[in-house]
């Protein structure tokens, strides 16, 4: 009963977009990409054979516009529409309405998903089937007592939820019984104002929880196998950060009941396609939470360990072929880590950064280095979509060399333009906690400080770095002319160039010494010979002294990002011509430009005025003028009021600077 | 093209002993421009810093586009003149690139008599100016001077090429389209306040500069009125009340940023500074011309061998390689642009001359610029050589080099005596720059000539009058007679009169070249009209 289909439309955007070509191609399979206005030039549609135009950039009115991507589907001849993650990858009316038009929804059945939609209508299946729940209480009996002997029963602590709860409200933790009815009451309270529905849930609270999931695939004639678990315990506010696979601390013992729970839950509802289950697991059990019926973004670490494409999987079962492998054929091999690389600040609460990818420069890929990403230099990171720019993934022989890899290879990442939460990820693959496999979820959150903390600290040769990276922007030129040079030469003295950065928290600067002989650098009391050759790659080879180092910087306009083997630094070069701000600091009086009435005024005396900030408006020669703030400063005087005349050179109000700082 | 072979046997005696004789007159002279580039006396140049201010080659320094070279023009001048410490002349001057555009800067050294203006400064200005006007390069004066030196009005102020012709030559300039731009970074005092005021745009220093006809003192003594200097002619007063300046830096660094800025945005026509073809270094290391050039400047060598080190890839082509030798002519290029190259292989004969002027001929047609290097004793004489009008074939010879209208480079490498000079290019022919190597010898004759002819004609009188001359008389009378030729023909004495654009390390001829010609190529060539050739 096998249906093969030799078009794909995928219904995505981003890495995953082009992961899921990069495999349908290797198939034979031709694909179609979709496309919002703000994706026009992006990677996944450039990869596709063929491209649709869906929509306005909200994903509303584009990605996750069902009938504009079923259309699209019919107007290019797609046999099937693979989903992705995320989007429309869980919605049973898509997966319908692509059935319903004759075409191959790659993905579990409309049933399936439903199914697994509802979290408690998952749980009672599951429940049924045999497969841990987290103890609890999920009665329709809502009378104190009751549920005070059920938390008795469940054990303490306990957690007290709003069935009808999400993004933690109506949630309280009870530690023991004499906390339980004043967490009873305050989570009634906040559900009932959240939510108008104040039914209560009771679970244990899982302390020091681990998320250990289990991918699994079932095919249309009944086989359902796993493929080994991940670990996605590294988190922060419920967003996985790190993923690696096989789980870091987990025995053979309980890997295969975990596995074979996984199995048993996909079984129970005739799952078809990828799925994951995902449990929270500690010390005392393991807890099944829910099972998405996708493909997950964190998917490549089970491909690294077994070897195995997860997507062709999926596109071959679609088709109505039987899985490729049977259980016991599945193997793994080493121990695979992926992290992901967003546009966001981590020094501003992870905010999302938007703008322009001014430089793109990432590790060699191959030999156990794998990056998935929909971006090129040149991109824009729009504020539609999800700010994810690209998934490293490490396999290793086993977790220590995967995790060595990993903080090499980040190093070694760099992303000019918009900030990234690299450098949060470098400290977080370096941190013994991790390197122990000692994690919960909440472990982020407790260690954030370090995580964030800024530069590495420079030394001479960092210095001698961020100099040669300033000399080696200067383009060779194919065929100079004699003034092209760039050895300084001159008949008397030398050329000397001054390079001053601003660090993190301070300055660094160093002296270009122009010699017959060649460069010389001076940081500090220290003059040492300086060369530099480019490289393929991109990078620079540095002679300082009699050291040679391998350097990578990419630059941002005038700000510079740089690695060398001591750390990673973001240095900006600060032009040495500019000139003292004339009016910083100088208050003064605003004084009428020509004569005319005034029209409106903004501030009153005693007012703190920002600089630039309209303090009235004057009518003159039938233009409206708006005087500002010199400077930062108190307005100390305001001598007319709307309606008067004034001549030219009137003082009309003054300013009085404020005290600078130190 | 042809390549030239290499003659030089790098590992003989003669060589080792050319080479050291080379090395120490290089290292002389490297000495005294290590001391001429540091400007004033350091108790000077540390009053002057500790003011804010940079010194005029750090100014000029932050000016240029980073690590681009800078061809300074005469830094020794001045050098055993005025008591020996107006280094410089108290001005520092060449070619440099701002803003990926080449400019002639002239920046006064205020530490050095607060760069006041002696007769070779004025000289020296002047000449920087001919060379901007020359090669069509846009005037960047960095102005911190505190006008003529007084003591020496009369050698400074009045003459045809005195101190006024400054202010003549920016409105000249100007007028030709040649962008002048001052940047006030000291005293603009009396005629100096008309450097900034003549220019097209002009910048000035807060607490720094100052502009006016009469400084404080003469305006009490005029008029009792008691004012500051800043408030008579500073910053806020020219930038915002008299506008005399356009733009109001707050710092040095700040004022040549704002320059580097109004240079970018000249818009001027585009040149092509490359040359036509790609440039190759020649096959030989330029270092050996020290090992070449005999130590002993009587003994001759085939200038080939010096072209073959200059050129690129070694390659020349040589015009009439059988006919008047002592003159080598040929085609080659250095940096990619195309040269018409003229070097002694000797005393010039009428073949020789008539030789050089066909080739000049040829060049000119052909729109290639000229390099001479000259090495020369002077035009053969004797009954049989004049009866043969060697007068009127080193005539033709001068109508060409002086008539052509193509760039001329001169190098004197050796020799330049009498009439030879002429023939070759010297100074009063106009060539776009002339440098001298450290060995070079320059005068109407050489010194044991004079001293010869003028013992001769002493001898005559001394015996037409009855008396004798000893032997010992004789070397007496000489004696001091080839010391002052020696004295004064030596590049040293040339350069601190500005007979020439430097004294240059010979290992640097094929770079110092380059810059020139490339710079050259912001003029274009005009049609060359020839005097008349007398046949």
């Amino acid at each position: 009963m096998t249906k093969p289909f030799h078009k794909l439309l995928i219904a995505n955007r981003g890495e995953i977009a082009c992961r899921i070509i990069r495999t349908a191609r290797r198939m034979g399979i031709l694909t179609v990409a979709v496309f919002s206005d703000a994706d026009r030039d992006a990677l996944h549609v450039s990869m596709a054979d063929e491209a649709v135009h869906i929509g306005p950039p909200p994903a509303r009115e584009s990605y996750l516009h069902i009938e504009k991507i079923i259309a699209a589907a019919l107007r290019t001849g797609a046999g099937a529409i693979h989903p992705g993650y995320g989007f429309l990858s869980e919605n049973e009316k898509f997966a319908e309405a692509s059935e319903a038009a004759g075409i191959i929804f790659v993905g579990p059945s409309a049933e399936a998903i439903r199914a697994m939609g509802s979290k408690s209508a998952a749980k009672a299946l599951m429940e049924k089937s045999g497969v841990p729940l987290v103890p609890g209480y999920h009665g329709a009996d809502q009378d104190d007592a009751v549920l005070a002997a059920e938390a008795h029963r469940v054990g303490y602590p306990v957690m007290v939820k709003a069935a009808a709860g999400g993004g933690g409200k109506g949630m309280r933790i009870a530690e023991s019984e004499d906390d339980f009815a004043g967490a009873l009451a305050g989570a009634r309270r906040e559900a009932s104002a959240a939510f108008g529905d104040d039914t209560m849930l009771i679970e244990k609270y899982i302390v020091r929880p681990r998320h250990i999931e289990v991918q699994v695939f079932g095919d249309s004639h009944g086989s359902v196998v796993s493929l080994f678990e991940r670990e996605c315990t590294l988190q922060r506010r419920h967003q996985k950060v790190v993923e690696e696979a096989p789980a870091a601390q987990l025995s053979e013992d309980q890997r295969e009941r975990i596995c074979e729970a996984a199995r048993a839950a996909a079984a129970s509802i005739g799952y078809r396609g990828a799925g994951t289950v995902e449990f929270v697991a500690n010390d005392d059990g393991f807890y099944f939470i829910e099972m998405n019926t996708r493909l997950q973004v964190e998917h490549p670490v089970t491909e690294m360990i077994t070897g195995l494409d997860l997507v062709e999987w999926q596109l071959r079962v679609a088709a109505g072929e039987r899985l490729p492998l049977k259980q016991e054929e599945i193997t793994r091999t080493g121990h695979a880590v992926e992290v992901r690389i967003y546009a966001e600040d981590p020094q501003s609460g992870f905010l999302p950064s938007i703008g322009r990818i001014m430089a793109w420069r990432q590790p060699p890929e191959g030999e156990g280095i794998r990056i998935d990403t929909g971006f090129r230099e040149g991109d824009m990171v729009t504020p539609h979509y999800d700010p994810m720019l690209a998934k490293l993934i490490i396999h290793g022989a086993d977790r220590a060399e995967a995790l060595a890899r990993l903080g090499t290879s980040l190093d070694h990442f760099q992303v000019a333009g918009l900030k990234t939460n690299i450098p949060f990820l470098r400290a977080l693959a370096r941190h013994p906690s991790v390197a122990a496999g000692k994690m919960d979820t909440g472990l982020i959150e407790r260690e954030l400080e370090g995580l964030l903390k800024a530069d590495d600290e420079p030394a001479a040769g960092d210095i001698a770095a961020a100099a040669a990276s300033v000399l080696a922007r200067t383009p060779d030129v194919a065929a100079p002319s004699p003034w092209d040079a760039q050895d300084g030469w001159m008949i008397a003295g030398e050329r000397r160039r001054r390079l001053l950065f601003e660090t993190g928290d301070g300055n660094a600067e160093a002296i270009v010494v122009y010699r017959r002989g060649g460069l010389f650098l001076e940081v500090g009391a220290d003059t040492l010979p300086l060369r530099f050759n480019r490289r393929a790659d991109g990078k620079l080879d540095v002679f300082s002294g009699d050291i040679k180092e391998t350097i990578s910087t990419v630059w941002n306009g005038e700000a510079l990002e740089f690695v060398t083997p001591r750390g990673r630094f973001g240095w900006t070069l600060v032009d040495t011509t500019r000139g003292d701000d004339l009016d910083a600091g100088a208050g003064g009086h605003l004084r009428a430009p020509m004569p005319g009435a005034i029209r409106e005024i903004f501030a009153s005396p005693g007012d703190i005025v920002k600089r630039g900030a309209p303090v009235l408006v004057m009518e003159a020669m039938k233009m409206e003028h708006t005087l500002r703030a010199p400077a930062d400063g108190k307005l100390v005087a305001l001598k007319y009021a709307v309606g008067d005349f004034v001549e030219e050179g009137a003082d009309l109000a003054e300013i009085e600077p404020l005290e600078t700082e130190g | 093209m042809a390549t030239l072979s290499n003659n030089i046997d790098a590992r003989s005696a003669e060589f080792a002993a050319n080479a050291e004789a080379m090395g120490k007159v290089v290292a002389d002279l490297r000495e005294k421009l290590a001391t001429a580039s540091l400007g004033g006396a350091e108790e000077m140049r540390a009053r002057h810093v500790a003011r804010g201010k940079m010194l005029a080659r750090e100014r000029i320094d932050m000016l240029l586009d980073p690590g681009t070279p800078f061809l300074e023009f005469s830094p020794l001048a001045a050098h055993g003149l005025y008591g020996g410490d107006i280094v410089a002349a108290s001005i520092v001057s060449g070619i440099g690139r701002i803003s990926g555009r080449e400019c002639v800067v002239v920046a006064n050294d205020a530490t050095i008599k607060g760069g006041t203006y002696y007769p070779m400064t004025v000289k020296k200005h002047l000449r920087a100016q001919d060379i901007a006007l020359q090669n069509r390069l846009p005037c960047v004066y960095l102005v911190d001077s505190g006008g003529a030196f007084l003591p020496q009005q009369d050698e400074i102020f009045p003459d045809e090429r005195h101190f006024g012709r400054i202010f003549y030559n920016q409105a000249q300039l100007s007028a030709a389209g040649i962008p002048q731009i001052a940047v006030v970074m000291g005293s603009c005092t009396a005629g100096g306040a008309y450097v900034p005021a003549m220019c097209d745009e002009s910048i000035i220093v807060r607490n720094q500069g100052t502009i006016f006809l009469g400084g404080p003192p003469l305006v009490k003594a005029a008029t009792g009125e008691v004012v500051t200097a800043e408030e008579l002619g500073g910053a806020d007063v020219h930038s915002r009340e008299s506008g005399v300046t356009d733009h109001y830096a707050t710092s040095d660094a700040h004022a040549l940023g704002i320059a580097r800025r109004i240079v970018a945005n000249l818009n001027m026509p585009e040149r092509r500074t490359r040359g036509i073809v790609e440039p190759r270094s020649p096959l030989y290391a330029q270092q050996e011309l020290y090992g070449i050039v005999p130590a002993d400047a009587r003994k001759p060598y085939d200038v080939r061998d010096v072209i073959a080190r200059i050129v690129d890839a070694s390659e020349f082509d040589e015009f009439k390689q059988l006919y008047g030798p002592t003159l080598v002519c040929g085609f080659a290029h250095i940096w990619g642009h195309p040269v018409g190259i003229l070097g002694n292989n000797g005393i010039l004969f009428s073949e020789s001359a008539v030789k050089g002027a066909h080739f000049i001929e040829l060049c000119s047609q052909r729109n290639i610029p000229l390099v001479f290097l000259q090495n020369i004793t002077g035009f053969m004489v004797g009954r049989k050589y004049e009866a043969g009008g060697i007068a009127k074939d080193g005539a033709k010879l001068v109508t060409a080099v002086s008539t052509t209208s193509v760039p001329k480079y001169t190098v004197v490498i050796g020799g330049s005596y009498g009439a030879g000079n002429y023939g070759m290019c010297g100074r009063a022919y106009a060539p776009r720059f002339l440098w001298m190597w450290p060995n070079a010898r320059i005068s109407v004759m050489g010194g044991e000539q004079a001293s010869t002819v003028l013992s001769l004609l002493r001898r005559e009188g001394i015996e037409a009058k009855g008396g004798s001359w000893s032997a010992e008389e004789e070397e007496a009378f000489r004696a001091p007679i080839r010391d002052q030729y020696e004295t004064q023909g030596h590049p040293y004495y040339a350069t601190a009169r500005l007979w020439d654009d430097g004294v240059i390390d010979p290992a640097d001829t094929r770079r110092v070249l380059g810059l020139a010609l490339a710079a050259g190529t912001n003029a274009p060539i005009e049609p060359t009209r020839f005097g008349v050739f007398r046949m």
